[in-house]
């Protein structure tokens, strides 16, 4: 349930941001989740698409990237995309890894209208 | 259609009340821990034996972060330490700014060892810094060896794994060097402990781990 918290956070980034740009609609919101980050992809967009009701971003949509997992391996320096259980590198078997994505919770494009769509 | 690059962290917010947090715990010279596992895994009476084995030797305080009742605050209470209670009416996790507020009720400048008790959760609470020195993560045998790799975000982000309960490995087909062993897999650096609450085993060396911290500090 804590989508719901993330939903609320992701919709003031793009309050801040648009401000400039108050008499035109929002139409698109991308954000780039890790997979390591523990958030539901259906439970945010849900979330998302409750809180905006009533809201300047009605009628947006929240387009979500997944960015896989991946390592940097410390001793051969190779990078492999993992599952989530095992830190491990793919190519020497070393643990001794540096985690490089899989930890992104970022808003990143907000699209809105132009200006000759303004009506 | 026209695009707005923004490149802005969703939880920034909360990472800036987590350092203004940070900030007063080491103008204070206070050693934090942010204390997660899941419900029932004896998160509460690891702090209680902890404060029984170094109430003596250090000044302790203790917030406690539940969904519902102020019971664990009322356990803390009994033995003369002094605690806030954080009622999440819900929320699943503890965030920077509960935790901030609760500064505010309880005195931390003269405290040397400060627990951050989060809500019972091995998920949500694993990606919210609240400003803590470590993330500790309390796994009791009854919960079973395979829970490392089921939450791996919780065992990746924590820098130390208490396995608690070990007085019932005689009863339990819980192994524990598979659960080291996975937990490992997953955080080749985490710090290990095994505790009973119950007899006291292994107690002391996770309190000498504290006592070590603090004089780091």
């Amino acid at each position: 349930m804590h989508e719901l918290g993330i939903a609320q956070n992701i919709i003031e980034i793009v309050q801040d941001q648009t401000k400039n740009y108050s008499n035109r609609k929002i139409k698109n919101v991308f954000v780039k989740v890790g997979k390591l980050t523990n958030v539901l992809n259906d439970s945010l967009v849900f979330g998302y698409d409750a809180l905006i009701m009533g809201t300047n971003l009605e009628g947006s949509k929240l387009s979500i990237e997944t960015v896989p997992a991946k390592i940097r391996c410390e001793s051969c320096g190779s990078e492999s995309v993992i599952d989530g259980l095992t830190f491990c590198c793919d190519q020497c078997k070393s643990t001794s890894v540096k985690l490089v994505n899989g930890m992104e919770l970022t808003v990143f494009e907000i699209e809105i209208e132009d200006l000759s769509e303004v009506t | 259609m026209s695009v707005i690059t923004v490149e802005r962290k969703v939880l920034a917010k909360n990472d800036v009340i987590a350092n203004e947090n940070r900030s007063a715990f080491k103008r204070n010279k206070n050693f934090v821990i942010n204390l997660l596992s899941s419900p029932g895994s004896g998160k509460t009476s690891l702090v209680e034996k902890t404060i029984e084995v170094c109430k003596n030797k250090l000044k302790i305080a203790v917030i406690e972060g539940d969904v519902q009742t102020d019971l664990d605050a009322q356990r803390i209470d009994k033995l003369g330490v002094p605690v806030a209670q954080i009622v999440t009416n819900g929320g699943c996790h503890l965030e920077a700014n509960l935790v901030k507020d609760a500064l505010n009720s309880l005195n931390t400048n003269d405290v040397d060892f400060l627990v951050i008790e989060n809500v019972g959760n091995l998920v949500c609470p694993a990606g919210y810094d609240l400003g803590e020195d470590f993330k500790v993560v309390v796994l009791s045998v009854t919960e079973g060896d395979d829970k490392p790799l089921k939450y791996p975000a919780m065992f990746r982000n924590a820098s130390v794994l208490v396995i608690n309960k070990i007085d019932l490995l005689p009863y339990l087909k819980c192994s524990i060097d598979e659960l080291k062993k996975n937990a490992l897999s997953i955080n080749p650096s985490l710090k290990i402990f095994e505790t009973s609450c119950t007899t006291g085993k292994g107690v002391d060396s996770w309190c000498s781990w504290i006592q070590s911290n603090l004089q780091s500090k």
